[in-house]
């Protein structure tokens, strides 16, 4: 399982930054359009979810819900042996009890999640998970600096953050909804892609030092050549990870399926920008540097 | 090649054999056995008062009180931030009267003993929080310099004839229905509303005092802010759905790298399997709660920790198709891929870090275990793993490429 012959990973890069402004540009407007599909930890409300012991069907449900009497219509979705009733506006204990007891009329063996969260707690949630996003990246420009350049350091960045507005895109156009879990999920994709980014940067670096490349040529050459070197380990580490996520997803419990899915899909984006998008464009930023290109811009 | 199989039968031995009742003791988080959490805001009850540090950790430990006096097992309170208090509470029965005793203020009285009281009851209240003046309560030390509290009282001519009345006999202070110290004695009469608590009383113990009576003084109204409730067969479900997942993933990455690396692929596979039963135990030591999204950065990590043998391996397999020896194959691959994952686990680590700091509640147990096991993964993956090659080489156990899964035809002339 070798390529005996070097693809031109650099060359092959320009239509895959056609492929992601693409992506980004629709991911922005679906963001500017519709925003994301927020779950209760991000909007205020309560979400009831019910393991059953049967399947029901709504007309079964709905006496039930009109017995506990609770005002607003909530947004039902069944599925098997599963109902999650979806509120707007918080229950308060009573009220989520009086639901519990209604239900439970239908189905003694009912077995309940209820999440109610406030408003202020949400959005300190998100603005949390933001700065974390940007402080991680802070750090990472830094440490990168340290140990390789800034141009690898900037380079790893704009992939990390291509990374997580691919899956914050994604699941704005196709509404998938986003709670708690999705921002772990997305931090998670920044540390492996920034993982997987480094190892082919290194590979980079390691090369630089062999011999001088005086020209364009050269350099493109040697990222082709890095990339390739370092291709069968970043595709069975993302398919070893992808395993891992796509088990959770399928397999995994109901409250983490979008959690996995979102990693799922992170990996995939992670894998494709530390190949596509991190070493080309680490090669644009070089080219810029001042003639004549040093052949050891950096020691470890 | 005998410190090999020594090291591995015994590992072995340890791991099959403590296994089961690790996981037994694994502490398990709401999520997975279900019972509810409760994020509550505190805000004084009146309008104009503050908010004090002590004043939200004697909330929060009258809070702790009641809920094991409703009998239910181990709650965990915790203040967050500088107003909030978290409360996580398992088996449950009664949810909704747990949670109303739970919003009710904590009620402070001084008690003396009524008529027909048997020794040490006390059920005649004197004095409620309300009639203490906010804030006034605290610590002080007399004449031979031992701590004792002082107290004021908003009432003078009540506080007075409460002293002439009980000169002489006890006045015991609760919270809610939690009795604080021995009953003081009254041993004077008192005309100007203020007092003073002695007996004998380390710092400790009388700053404890000092900061309940300001807190039964000045109550605190907690609100609900974020709340969540897991039936426990639904947890159940979902401890059972997502380690399932995990197992079957687990089994088709090792199955995976036996397949690719060979004899360093069962080498690599138990180091795998080695990180995670350190990493069970590590959460059985430090008592770590094992949540949901816990359990996903479990099984993450395990894909990450692959990747570290991953990076050896195919370095070592280039190595050779250079045309090195195996030995020196092995050995330059050991070195190169050790500084390309310490960098790569070092940025991660970093991403984890700021999880941790900013996080809260399922973000931040996720960022640690993250960091916990990529630690652990550097011991086992790289550390561990580079030996355990280094020494079968050494041995002569590995002396083909072919055991490395690289074809004769691929390597080059040196």
């Amino acid at each position: 399982m070798r390529f005996k012959k070097e693809l031109d990973f650099v060359h092959l890069s320009k239509f895959f930054y056609i492929f992601s402004i693409a992506i980004t540009v629709a991911g922005l407007v679906f963001l500017a359009t519709f925003g994301l599909n927020y779950s209760v930890d991000f909007k205020a409300g309560s979400n009831v979810d019910v393991a059953l012991s049967k399947s029901i069907t709504l007309a079964q449900l709905q006496p039930a819900l009109d017995e506990a009497g609770i005002g607003h219509d909530p947004t039902i979705t069944i599925g098997d042996q599963r109902v999650n009733i979806r509120y707007d506006e918080e229950l308060d204990d009573t009220q989520s009890e009086t639901l519990k007891a209604a239900i439970t009329k239908i189905d003694d063996q009912a077995s309940f999640e209820v999440n109610t969260v406030d408003t202020e707690m949400a959005k300190e949630l998100a603005r949390n998970a933001i700065y974390s996003v940007l402080l991680s990246s802070i750090g990472i420009i830094i440490y990168v600096s340290i140990r390789f350049e800034w141009r690898f350091a900037l380079a790893s960045i704009v992939a990390l953050l291509h990374d997580a507005f691919m899956v914050v895109a994604v699941f704005s156009i196709f509404r998938l909804e986003v709670d708690i879990t999705f921002i772990v999920a997305v931090l998670t994709i920044i540390g492996y892609s920034i993982n997987d980014t480094i190892v082919i940067f290194d590979r980079i670096r390691e090369n630089l030092r062999f011999g001088k490349q005086r020209s364009y040529e050269d350099l493109k050459a040697l990222v082709n050549k890095s990339v390739s070197q370092t291709l069968m380990r970043s595709l069975y580490t993302a398919f070893t990870v992808f395993i891992a996520a796509f088990f959770l997803l399928i397999m995994g419990g109901e409250s983490i399926k979008m959690f996995s899915l979102a990693m799922v899909i992170g990996l995939l984006f992670g894998a494709y920008s530390s190949i596509f998008i991190a070493s080309p464009l680490w090669l644009l930023l070089k080219k810029r540097q001042k003639t004549p290109v040093k052949s050891n811009p950096a020691k470890a | 090649m005998l410190s090999f199989i020594i090291t591995v039968v015994v590992l072995t031995g340890v791991m099959g054999f403590t296994t089961p009742g690790l996981l037994d003791k694994v502490r398990l988080g709401l999520d997975l056995k279900g019972g509810f959490e409760i994020l509550y805001h505190a805000e004084p009850m009146d309008t104009g008062g503050t908010l004090t540090r002590a004043s939200l950790q004697k909330t929060a430990e009258s809070l702790e009180k009641r809920a094991n006096a409703l009998g239910t097992s181990e709650p965990e309170v915790t203040t967050e931030g500088t107003d909030r208090i978290r409360l996580k509470i398992a088996g449950v029965t009664d949810e909704a009267e747990v949670r109303k005793k739970m919003k009710e203020p904590a009620v402070l009285t001084f008690r003396s003993a009524a008529d027909g009281d048997a020794p040490g009851v006390f059920s005649k209240i004197e004095l409620v929080g309300s009639d203490f003046v906010e804030g006034a309560a605290d610590v002080q030390r007399d004449n031979l310099n031992r701590p004792e509290i002082s107290i004021s009282i908003k009432d003078k001519d009540k506080f007075a004839e409460i002293t002439e009345r009980l000169l002489g006999k006890q006045l015991a202070i609760y919270l809610d229905e939690t009795l604080l110290s021995d009953p003081p004695y009254v041993r004077a009469v008192l005309t100007d509303g203020k007092a003073s608590i002695s007996g004998g009383y380390t710092l400790d113990e009388a700053r404890e005092i000092a900061d309940t009576i300001n807190l039964g003084a000045l109550p605190l109204k907690l609100t609900e802010k974020y709340s969540q409730s897991v039936g426990a067969t639904l947890g159940k479900q979902s401890l059972d759905q997502t380690v399932r997942a995990g197992i079957v993933g687990s089994l088709i990455i090792l199955v995976f790298m036996m397949f690719m690396y060979r004899l360093p692929g069962v080498l690599a596979s138990f180091a795998l399997i080695l990180h995670t039963w350190l990493l069970i135990l590590v959460f059985v030591i430090a008592d770590f709660t094992l949540t949901l999204p816990g359990i996903a950065a479990f099984i993450l990590g395990i894909g990450m920790a692959v990747d570290a043998n991953i990076i050896t391996n195919e370095r070592i397999r280039e190595e050779m198709r250079s045309g090195k020896s195996i030995l020196s194959s092995v050995k330059a691959g050991n070195k190169t891929s050790f500084r390309t994952v310490m960098d790569a686990n070092v940025t991660t680590i970093i991403v984890a870090a700021v999880m941790f700091a900013f996080g809260t509640g399922a973000v931040k147990g996720f960022a640690l275990i993250l960091i916990v096991e990529i630690v652990l993964s550097i011991v086992t993956n790289l550390y561990f793993a580079h030996w355990l090659l280094t020494v079968l080489v050494k041995a002569g156990a590995l002396k083909k490429p072919k055991q490395f899964g690289v074809k004769e035809s691929d390597i080059s002339a040196l």
